[in-house]
């Protein structure tokens, strides 16, 4: 198997590195209004629901469920084989987009609001993505 | 109607493979098509607008002096906001004759410029990027299989839509990929992004296309009958199609849609021709659905019985679509180009009798969407 290159990877900017330490630190860190209590991603230093500067981070529990996904048949330079691309609803509300590890690349094996956990995979020194795995003991 | 009216449109000499030209000249060779059309020169021209290029790149090239300019760039349907922006700008007086371009060397990539944005410190760049996008096959297609467990469509229904534009493809001399296929040749072509097969997805091709507008006051001075414009819309969502409020219908479409449809003064009841830039074989079931023709999750079976095929009720996508006529990169001004064959009555599958067109176009991921509403002579 050829040498997979590095993925792209995030750059963090100041209104994102609260969640980049997060991940370095094993936590998915989200922001919630102190004004209307929605609670939001990607991060921002404001409400896009209400507009409110008085926000919060708080560590979520890194637990969701996949709402969506397609698997790549097409070579890509950093992942090997077909892979899937998923969008992870978090059990917090909030989706984001990650890969599903420990589970085979199928649509038999990849089931749609499937439990998932986030599980923290380290890239350099500065970034760790958060992806997920199907969460232990299967149906929640 | 608005009172503006398209007075030239044409499409590039070419399409498909145009390695000979660069992607300016694409620009200019649909611009200088479609003044002929409209029995103008570039010096008649006082506004542009265009995207994938600047305007400034484009006035300069054809020589024009503009009084008034749009470069608003938000994807494919970039042209659809342009006509609406022109008709508003007509309507002001801030411009007589305004002309739109586009030209792309999609395949050939001769002379393309830059207008991806975002790099690695972007929300995208930071937050989809790393999870190995290939770019719209992955992105544009990701909603879908949650479409289909929450409303029922089967891989089938998905296949027919490719199935019945190859159908429409098949009565026109210019379009890519003209031969009859099955649902069964869709599963045979090549997996892309499961459950996207290679037939569901776009070509990649070359080509331009241009339109001019003024007001309809001046339509008989023209050599073509006016295309009028009867309502228009535009919106934008999500620049991250996994924010989408919801993956299983575009909120631009909604707005958009709506916003045309009312501005129009029309009920569904009232579009003869539609049209629904297909970048993916879902987007006419979104289209469909956010636009109200049908209820949420009906459109998969209303395509594969056959509704929008040649004599269906709704005749959808009659040049072949972005599956099987062309598609550069930023599909909506072929989308547009057809619309206006339509309601002049000169489409190589022209539906008879039709006198209203609704064209739908998308931009990035949906995170986009303009729509035009135009009528022949009879509607204005």
């Amino acid at each position: 198997m050829a040498e997979l290159k590095p993925r792209s990877l995030p750059e963090p900017t100041p209104e994102t590195q609260h969640f980049w330490d997060g991940t370095r630190a094993g936590e998915i860190r989200l922001q919630r209004c102190r004004d209307c209590g929605a609670i939001y991603f990607p991060p921002r230093p404001f409400c896009p629901e209400c507009g409110s500067r008085d926000v919060e981070v708080f560590v979520a529990s890194g637990r969701g469920s996949l709402l969506s996904y397609v698997i790549n048949h097409r070579p890509h330079p950093s992942f090997d084989g077909p892979y899937a691309i998923a969008v992870v609803k978090l059990d917090e509300g909030p989706t984001l987009l990650s890969n599903i590890v420990d589970c085979p690349q199928t649509p038999d094996a990849l089931v749609l609001d499937m439990p998932l956990e986030v599980v923290f995979a380290e890239q350099n020194e500065t970034i760790t993505l958060p992806l997920f795995r199907p969460a232990n003991g299967g149906a929640s | 109607m608005t009172g503006v009216a398209i007075v030239g449109a044409a499409e590039t000499t070419e399409l498909g493979r145009i390695p000979h030209l660069s992607q300016i000249q694409l620009h200019a060779d649909a611009a200088l098509n479609t003044l002929a059309d409209a029995g103008l020169k570039p010096s008649d021209i006082d506004g542009v607008a265009t995207a994938g290029a600047t305007p400034t790149d484009i006035v300069h090239y054809l020589g024009i002096t503009p009084r008034w300019v749009d470069g608003t760039s938000v994807g494919g349907c970039s042209f659809m906001l342009h006509v609406r922006h022109a008709v508003a700008a007509i309507l002001a007086g801030q411009a007589d004759t305004v002309l739109i371009t586009h030209g792309e060397s999609g395949r050939s990539g001769v002379g393309r410029g830059g207008y991806r944005g975002g790099g690695g410190s972007s929300l995208a760049g930071q937050f989809e990027g790393p999870y190995g996008g290939m770019g719209p096959t992955t992105m544009f297609t990701i909603g879908v299989l949650r479409y289909m467990k929450d409303y029922g469509l089967t891989h089938e229904q998905l296949a027919s839509v490719a199935v019945v534009q190859r159908e429409w493809a098949g009565r026109n001399p210019r379009a890519s990929w003209r031969d009859p296929i099955t649902v069964d040749d869709v599963f045979a072509s090549r997996m892309i992004a499961y459950p996207f097969h290679k037939l569901e997805c776009c070509l990649v091709t070359d080509g331009g296309g241009a339109l001019i507008l003024t007001k309809a006051e001046r339509a008989g001075d023209f050599p073509q009958p006016p295309v009028h414009i009867l309502g228009t819309g535009e919106s934008v969502e999500t620049p991250m199609v996994s924010q989408m409020q919801d993956l299983r219908s575009s909120r631009a479409f909604r707005v958009a849609g709506g916003e045309a449809m009312r501005t129009a003064g029309i009920t569904h009841s009232d579009v003869d021709h539609m049209m629904v830039y297909d970048a993916f074989a879902h987007l006419p079931i979104w289209g469909l659905e956010d636009l109200g023709f049908v209820a949420r999750g009906e459109a998969g079976p209303f395509i594969a019985e056959g509704n929008t095929r040649p004599g269906g009720a709704l005749p959808l996508n009659t040049n072949g679509g972005g599956l099987s006529y062309m598609h550069s990169g930023m599909y909506g001004m072929y989308a547009l180009q057809e619309s206006v064959r339509q309601m002049r009555g000169t489409a190589p599958a022209q539906v008879e009798g039709a006198e209203v067109s609704l064209c739908l176009g998308v931009g990035g991921m949906f995170a986009a969407s303009g729509c035009i509403v135009m009528g022949t002579a009879a509607t204005a």
